[in-house]
């Protein structure tokens, strides 16, 4: 038997074939005799469309010039995955002259090679009949989503009369804008038809979902679609669902009668897939004299597309967060003539928490009372909003960890206190949390008389290292070297794995491949008559294979099953130039078993650097006029760099022990990572300088 | 990318004789050096020349030090320069303006000629999905006055453009009194950097004053600014690899307590690089108290013209100056 290697730094078994440029993303599958496609896109945002494409069929090199008047009429059948908007009808691509936002596609070429394509695309002449477009917020008036109000407006108790009677009071505005996730790999798809069988290789965070909806859209069988995605160059989201582009280059390649190679441009990146929508929250707070919260109320709405209803997690953390009896959640939409918006990092989760927590941290402030001592007075026993038990819930130990590593004790509450040389040092926290989901999951492993084995499941790794922790736990549960056992993922050929977002990967897909494995090493030992694996894998001299799916139970009705964190942050500001720097940042976070120590904290330190990105930097700036993005480039769209990552980030993971969640006791901290950390920096920057900015970013001229 | 004929000549006689037109945006034959901007803007469609003139390879990349001061070749890259002794030792606020700009990889690449000639990052100017743009197409109107216009100038803008010239190297270069070496088929000329770029008035597609042919061989810095204290601040939403929300370049000559001298250049305000002429005035004799350098700031808001979203440039531009001031005071 090996040593255990659950809980273990491992270095990511992927790592060289990254750094080395030896792993093959999407847009780089050599496939003979590929053409290449440019996609043209509407610069209105909401009218009728007439196309000239006469010049740019006699262009060099082009191949098919496709628009709405010549596209194969499309089956577009029913189908929603996981990741589709729950009412609307997705976009319909080519299907007809209307547009209802910019950058819709409205045009496709395909030709010889990619410059030919770009060019042709260049040249096809289209005329607008422009109609009156909302692409302002401000003047839309925001609705509940269709059906199941109770979803979307949620009171418990009496919070509008417990409001008014509270001694102490805090009710403000918190703005976020539109951010988009920016993957530094571009989203690609190569399609090739053989017959009515389709392959695609794509950038996906669920090769499943992308061959049932293109086998919907193509009113093809999803057996007929195999989808290939072994590595994805980050995605934070954006790869969750399967994006027009898709359907695009299997159009193309179905009318070129060849393979075709599709990639967005950084440009097209802010047209073509979803962001985190521009958010408006109100969150108001009562509470007595000593701390004891007695309303919240918090609501908030966001922009979503005409044609979809994007909805996401807003407001669910306030309704068990802090213990209240009397609360009120309404979660409206604001229908615009944007494409619809998708799930990036923590979606809703983070975006609610910069309110909450910014609200908290007002409040406590009003009170005089030290934030953490805020949160602790009103720490739940139980979730309150369900009235079931928490399966585990380490807040005050988060707090505590935390707090003692930061040194939290040294601070002095009076805002502008703290300084070093010129510039204003501000303390701040905020509390974090992300639920566990755990979904269904299936992996193979397959014994190899070698010693060696295989095991594998469709799952994907856009970089918190699925690679790695899968080959961790299927060694670990073999009892075989690291090295002997290969993992692999993102084909629709391999056992069904879920979504991959949510922080659920760990989740499902470890359970599954430590059950798979434990099928396998049982009958392989159950076979030789033998106690030792690698013995037995020799002495049968066959290959054992054992397919396993793992189902989550009832737990969800007996629990309440969340991770929960604290993140506390030190920021220098310039009190003249108005320029914030994070110089620290600790997380403590209670998120059941850690797999694999160095890759959690990786990940870790990518939801801090990513909540730096949300609170001082990141902002889709649209054109209010006509909903363009007006800095849809890497330069003028600032995401942190180097230079931003503070030199102290600490995480702590507090011991946890969670029987109940899943097999493998796992919660996930892909979201969590990200949760708290803006508003703990917007609580900081408050406490440098006395100013409370409500409007992410909080760029230097907020602050002058 | 518009389809275009890329020539690249031996040396550079024959370069000049294609009449390549630097500096303004409706030429159909354009030079290229290290195309770091250029091909951005290539591949986006906002130049389509026919034709493109390679530089490589037949410009000078020499930086050299002198009597007469510093002269950096056109060709010399972004990197090459402020890392060069010299440039450390006696002009360091070039090299400081030098590695406040772009990333490692953009300054390897990009040249001196080219990152006096780049172009504005407006982000109207950069996405034909907008008509209107007066410097891209010449009377089609400016998106950006009543729109997105964080990023905009607030000094030498017209009712037909605000867009700011991004360069960091330019606004050192201006307060420092430097000339470029100008070559065309005519001859060579010397043109004082403050005179190299255009306002943009009612024709800001002409960004310039190079003539048809025209090359910028070389940069000049006299030696009288040689050994100032100085710096070069730059004010922006992150802490590198950003263009300037606000920069200030300032060098000063003192006499014990005292500013004898003042050079002082703001970007990512103006439509050119922007020397402050009366602020330099009020710094001569000044002490380095706040209040005084505070004061002689706010000469650099005469002229200013906010259009909303940038109004907060004008305050943040003379603090800026006083910073400047006060660390090039501080330093030895």
């Amino acid at each position: 038997m090996t040593a255990a290697l659950i809980g273990k730094s491992v270095s990511r078994v992927d790592g060289r074939l990254k750094v080395t440029g030896a792993a093959t993303y999407a847009a780089e599958f050599e496939v003979p005799n590929l053409a290449h496609a440019a996609v043209v896109r509407s610069i209105a945002a909401n009218g009728r469309i007439a196309i000239d494409t006469a010049e740019a069929e006699r262009a060099p090199g082009v191949i098919a010039v496709v628009t709405h008047r010549n596209a194969p009429r499309l089956a577009y059948q029913p189908h929603k995955g996981l990741p589709d908007a729950a009412v609307g009808e997705r976009l319909h691509v080519l299907q007809d002259d209307r547009v209802n936002h910019q950058g819709q596609p409205i045009a496709l070429v395909v030709a010889e090679t990619l410059e030919q394509a770009v060019h042709a695309a260049e040249v096809v002449r289209v005329t607008y009949r422009n109609e009156a477009a909302a692409t302002d917020i401000k003047s839309v008036d925001p609705v509940l989503p269709t059906g199941k109000p109770a979803e979307w407006e949620i009171r418990r108790g009496e919070p509008d009369s417990a409001f008014e009677q509270a001694e102490f009071r805090v009710d403000q505005t918190y703005v976020i804008p539109r951010e988009n996730h920016n993957p530094i790999e571009m989203f690609a798809t190569i399609a090739a038809w053989e017959g009515n069988s389709l392959t695609l290789w794509d950038k996906s965070q669920w090769v499943h979902n992308v061959a049932e909806e293109i086998a919907a859209v193509f009113g093809i069988a999803t057996d007929n679609v195999r989808v290939i995605s072994p590595f994805v160059g980050g995605a934070f989201g954006s790869g969750l669902r399967c994006w027009p582009h898709v359907t695009l280059a299997a159009l193309g390649a179905r009318v070129a009668g060849r393979p075709v190679k599709l990639l967005l441009s950084r440009r097209e990146m802010y047209y073509g897939v979803g962001y985190r929508p521009h958010t408006v929250q109100r969150a108001a707070l009562g509470a007595s004299r000593d701390g004891q919260l007695q309303a919240i109320r918090h609501e908030g709405h966001q922009e979503t597309s005409t044609y979809e209803e994007f909805t996401e997690a807003l407001l669910s953390a306030t309704r068990f967060l802090h213990s209240c009896p009397n609360v009120h959640t309404r979660h409206r939409i604001a229908p615009m003539n944007v494409h619809t918006p998708t799930y990036m990092r923590a979606p809703g989760e983070a975006s609610g928490a910069y309110a909450l927590e910014s609200a908290m941290d007002e409040l406590a402030v009003a009170l005089n009372m030290d934030p953490v001592e805020l949160r602790l007075r009103n720490e739940p026993d139980r979730d309150e909003s369900k009235d079931l038990p928490f399966s585990s819930r380490s807040t005050r130990e988060c707090y505590r960890a935390a707090a003692e590593r930061f040194g939290w004790s040294q601070r002095t509450a009076e805002p502008r206190s703290m300084r070093d040389g010129r510039s204003l040092i501000g303390w701040g926290m905020a509390s974090a949390t992300y639920p566990m989901n755990y979904a269904p999951a299936s992996a193979m492993a397959r014994l190899l008389p070698d010693g060696t084995a295989e095991v594998m499941s469709a799952a994907s790794d856009m970089g918190p290292g699925t690679w790695t922790s899968m080959t961790q736990v299927a060694a670990d549960t073999l009892g075989l070297p690291i090295e002997r056992v290969k993992f692999t993922l993102g084909d629709t050929r391999l056992p069904r794995a879920p979504i991959h977002g949510g922080s659920m990967t760990m989740a499902s897909v470890g359970s599954a491949v430590q059950a798979a494995c434990r099928k396998a090493r049982d009958e392989a030992l159950a076979r030789a008559g033998a106690n030792n694996l690698e013995e037995a894998m020799k002495r049968s001299g066959q290959i054992i294979e054992a397919t396993a799916d793992v189902t989550p139970g009832d737990e969800t009705k007996r629990f309440s099953m969340h991770a929960f964190g604290a993140v506390f942050v030190e920021v220098a500001v310039d009190p003249d130039l108005g320029e914030t720097r994070v110089r620290r940042i600790v997380g403590a976070y209670g998120a059941g078993r850690v797999v694999n120590s160095k890759i959690a904290r990786s990940q870790c330190i990518g939801g801090m650097i990513g909540g730096i990105g949300m609170a001082l930097m990141e902002h889709s700036v649209v054109d209010l006029r006509n909903g363009r993005v007006t800095n849809a480039n890497l330069a003028e769209y600032a995401v942190p760099v180097h230079a931003d990552a503070p030199p102290v980030m600490d995480v702590i993971f507090v011991d946890e022990h969670d029987p109940h969640v899943n097999p493998l006791g796992v919660k996930g901290l892909g979201e969590i990572a990200l949760v708290g950390v803006a508003p703990a920096i917007a609580n900081a920057i408050f406490h440098a300088t006395g100013k409370r900015v409500r409007q992410l970013p909080i760029t230097p001229d907020k602050l002058l | 990318m518009h389809p275009l004929v890329l020539e690249r000549p031996r040396d550079l006689s024959a370069a000049l004789s294609f009449g390549a037109q630097a500096g303004r945006n409706d030429a159909p034959v354009e030079y290229i050096a290290g195309g770091t901007d250029m091909v951005q803007l290539l591949q986006e469609y906002v130049r389509r020349p026919d034709r493109l003139v390679s530089l490589a390879g037949i410009l000078d990349d020499g930086i050299e030090i002198g009597p007469q001061g510093l002269r950096l070749g056109a060709a010399a890259t972004m990197a090459e320069v402020a890392a060069h002794q010299a440039v450390v030792e006696q002009f360091p606020l070039i090299s400081q303006a030098l590695l406040n700009s772009a990333s490692p990889q953009v300054r390897n690449q990009a040249t001196m000629g080219g990152n006096l000639l780049q172009r504005t990052r407006c982000p109207y100017f950069r996405d034909i999905g907008y008509e209107a743009c007066n410097k891209r197409a010449p009377g089609s109107g400016c998106a950006a006055l009543d729109g997105e216009n964080r990023w905009h100038a607030v000094l030498g803008t017209s009712d037909d453009c605000i867009a700011v010239h991004p360069s960091d190297l330019a606004v050192a270069l201006v307060a420092l009194d430097a000339s470029v070496e100008l070559r065309g088929t005519g001859g060579d000329r010397s043109v004082p950097l403050s005179d190299l770029h255009r306002l943009p008035r009612d024709t800001p597609h002409l960004e310039a004053v190079l003539e048809p042919g025209e090359v910028i061989t070389a940069i000049t810095v006299p030696a009288t600014t040689a050994g100032l204290r100085s710096h070069y601040l730059k004010v922006r939403d992150r802490a590198s690899f950003e263009f300037a929300v606000v920069s200030a370049a300032v060098a000063i000559e003192t006499d014990g307590a005292r500013i004898r001298q003042a050079r002082v250049a703001l970007g990512g305000v103006g439509t050119k690089p922007w020397r402050l002429p009366n602020v330099e005035t009020a710094l001569a004799g000044a002490d380095f108290e706040p209040a005084v350098l505070r004061q002689a700031a706010a000469l650099a808001a005469e002229g200013t013209r906010g259009r909303g979203h940038n109004d907060f440039k004008i305050e943040l531009m003379q603090r800026a100056i006083v910073r400047a001031v006060e660390i090039a005071g501080a330093r030895r």
